[in-house]
């Protein structure tokens, strides 16, 4: 990069943040990718409900009023009330948190250690990279729940462990992309270049190749987001992942919901609802985070 | 060919030799075994001899090495033994449940085919316009929306709707009877859970169609159509779906395999006996036996369909059969 004059550019942008104010960049970007800005008001939305959820909701999440058992929805209990009486909007609320939470531990591990993972495999190529590949395959060969079904029986249901079984099924994913783009850029003289200079494979590793592999790498860590907090989902729902009384959405959705959903549908409606929305907005800020850096890269 | 073909079948053994360490590995980190579980179970006092027999007869005190070698051997002499929890040969209890998971699964995947091929296509076609955004709306939604919370959904609004309509609830038939012995009455079972994951599964085949559309769409033989006169209909069907076709049935094959053992929560919800179902309780129940297989089944049906994926890829692109 050019060196610039601090003062000037300073200038410059001043002159241009008075042009454009911010609502008049907003509104540029809401005209190229509206969908994207749906996506990213869905999930702004989840981010405060999370922060500000004892602001937002007079209950505890895991105060049950007997009293109240399933409770259709009314002025107190806005989506109603579970089979223990707990507040289910609270729970809603409240689950936001845990999904969150489990959403971006997973993916940033995971992107993160397929990073690293995909461009050493480009990098150091050879034996390494035909033993590293050969692995990524045997776990790619697994349906994504299958494989975290596994592990969760293996460390034991709750929030970390289910976190893990997440990631463990995003790292070669997102090595297997990683290691593509990172082929091309190891083939760039400027990598040699750094070895001749005598820097380690670390360093030329974290700080020459991975910053140029972060328009596939953000594009696979938004997509994961999703998928990590609708697998999240899964494994609850199956009793196998996050467990009570923590709220979170798939766990509300076991046992009871089917149960009662003749009698009492909001039961199994709102979690499902929550879980599709949050699901949705991940998917469509994704995928304008995907169309502005690279048009031509399409992840599914 | 055939020299591309062998390799191919070599390059499958490290895979499911893969597979094999890693879910005889991971199996027995989980605390406890089967046998422990057995005895648990019954709430009698048991002394530690009983327990001993127990493992020697399964043959898990043999040493590690020894029982994944055997493992091995007989994964690839086709020999599978019991279940190490019902004591029945593994090969019945998979048969059992086969035929229901793979009838699903061709459900399924007939069901996302012809929602996602018209719809990819139109939304293609009409780029940018008020129905492109439909179809990707519905397309995204697919794929956010969880398939067991649709199931619930499902059965619910069959509840709602048979209530109002002839005044009594119906439900999906809980029995499962095969498709020879009782054609509608395995149709009114099995038809939802094919609806409920053949959605989420053609959300993702929409998307591929369209995209790949798109990109054939804007080739060179496209506009030569168009040029020598050739009406929209004909250079749509004719020139550019069929060209764009090939990713599109990648992702259904690769979509179907994982299908094969992926239904795990949908088999759950619809309360259907299947190899989802099969796998949890044996995962649950340690049965190291039966969990063993039902991965390398699952990894078997992955592999072979990546091969053939991969076999019409080469048959039609001969720069892949060299290289």
């Amino acid at each position: 990069m050019a060196i610039v004059n601090e003062a000037a550019l300073e200038a410059q942008v001043e002159e241009l943040e008075e042009k454009t104010p911010w609502f008049v960049a907003a509104k540029t970007m809401a005209r190229k990718q509206p969908v994207g800005v749906a996506g990213l008001f869905i999930v702004l939305l989840m981010i405060f409900a999370s922060i500000f959820a004892p602001v937002l909701t007079p209950f505890h999440p895991e105060y049950n009023s007997f009293e109240n058992m399933l409770t259709p929805p009314n002025a107190t209990y806005l989506m109603g009330t579970d089979q223990f009486g707990r507040d289910i909007f609270t729970r809603i609320i409240y689950g936001a948190q845990t999904a969150l939470f489990v959403g971006f531990s997973a993916a940033t591990i995971g992107a993160f250690a397929g990073l690293v993972l995909g461009v050493a495999s480009a990098y150091f190529g050879g034996v390494f990279d035909l033993v590293l590949q050969r692995i990524m395959d045997v776990f790619m060969a697994f349906p994504l729940i299958i494989l975290a079904l596994a592990v969760v029986a293996t460390l034991g249901a709750g929030t970390q462990n289910v976190i893990i079984a997440i990631t463990i099924p995003f790292i070669p994913q997102c090595a297997r992309v990683v290691r593509s783009n990172a082929l091309a850029i190891r083939e760039i003289p400027y990598v040699d270049a750094a070895r001749a200079l005598g820097f380690g494979h670390m360093r030329i590793i974290l700080r020459h190749m991975a910053p140029n592999v972060m328009a596939p790498f953000l594009i696979l860590f938004t997509a994961f987001v999703g998928q990590a907090i609708l697998l999240e989902a899964s494994l609850s729902y199956l009793g196998m992942g996050v467990q009570e009384p923590t709220p979170a959405w798939g766990l509300m959705l076991q046992g009871g919901a089917e149960e009662y959903a003749e009698s009492a549908p909001w039961v199994a409606i709102w979690p499902g609802v929550a879980i599709s929305l949050a699901v949705f907005g991940f998917n469509l800020f994704g995928d304008a985070v995907r169309d502005t850096l690279d048009p031509r890269l399409r992840s599914r | 060919m055939s020299k591309y073909i062998l390799k191919r079948v070599l390059l499958m053994i490290p895979t499911l030799i893969g597979a094999g360490v890693l879910v005889f590995f991971l199996m027995r980190l989980i605390p406890g075994d089967v046998c422990e579980l057995r005895f648990a179970g019954t709430g009698l006092y048991v002394d530690q001899e009983q327990i001993d027999t127990c493992r020697s007869n399964l043959g898990i005190d043999r040493p590690m090495f020894i029982q994944f070698a055997d493992f091995m051997f007989g994964f690839f002499t086709f020999d599978y033994g019991e279940s190490m929890w019902t004591g029945k040969p593994i090969l019945f209890e998979i048969g059992l449940r086969f035929e229901l998971s793979l009838q699903v699964a061709i459900m399924a995947t007939f069901v996302a085919t012809i929602i996602a091929i018209p719809l990819g296509a139109i939304s293609a076609i009409k780029q940018d316009t008020w129905l492109d955004y439909a179809v990707r709306t519905f397309a995204i939604a697919g794929i956010a929306i969880p398939s067991f919370w649709l199931g619930i959904m499902i059965i619910l609004g069959l509840l709602i709707v048979t209530q109002a309509v002839t005044g009594i609830p119906w439900m999906p038939p809980i029995e499962y009877r095969s498709l020879w012995d009782d054609p509608m009455h395995n149709l009114s079972q099995l038809i939802w859970p094919a609806v409920a994951t053949g959605y989420r599964y053609s959300a993702v085949a929409t998307r591929m169609t369209r995209s790949a559309l798109l990109e054939v769409l804007r080739e060179d033989y496209i506009r030569t159509a168009r040029a020598k006169g050739l009406i929209e209909k004909v250079v749509i069907n004719r020139h550019a779906l069929k060209n764009a076709m090939l990713p599109v049935v990648t992702i259904i094959g690769i979509e179907f395999a994982f299908l094969m053992g992926g239904l795990v929560v949908t088999e759950q919800v619809f309360n259907l006996n299947g190899l989802g179902k099969l796998f949890v309780e044996s995962v649950q129940n340690h049965d190291y036996a039966m969990t063993q297989a039902l991965v390398m089944l699952v990894v078997l049906i992955f592999v072979v369909t990546n091969f053939f994926i991969d076999l019409c890829y080469a048959w039609l692109d001969p720069r892949i059969r060299y290289s």
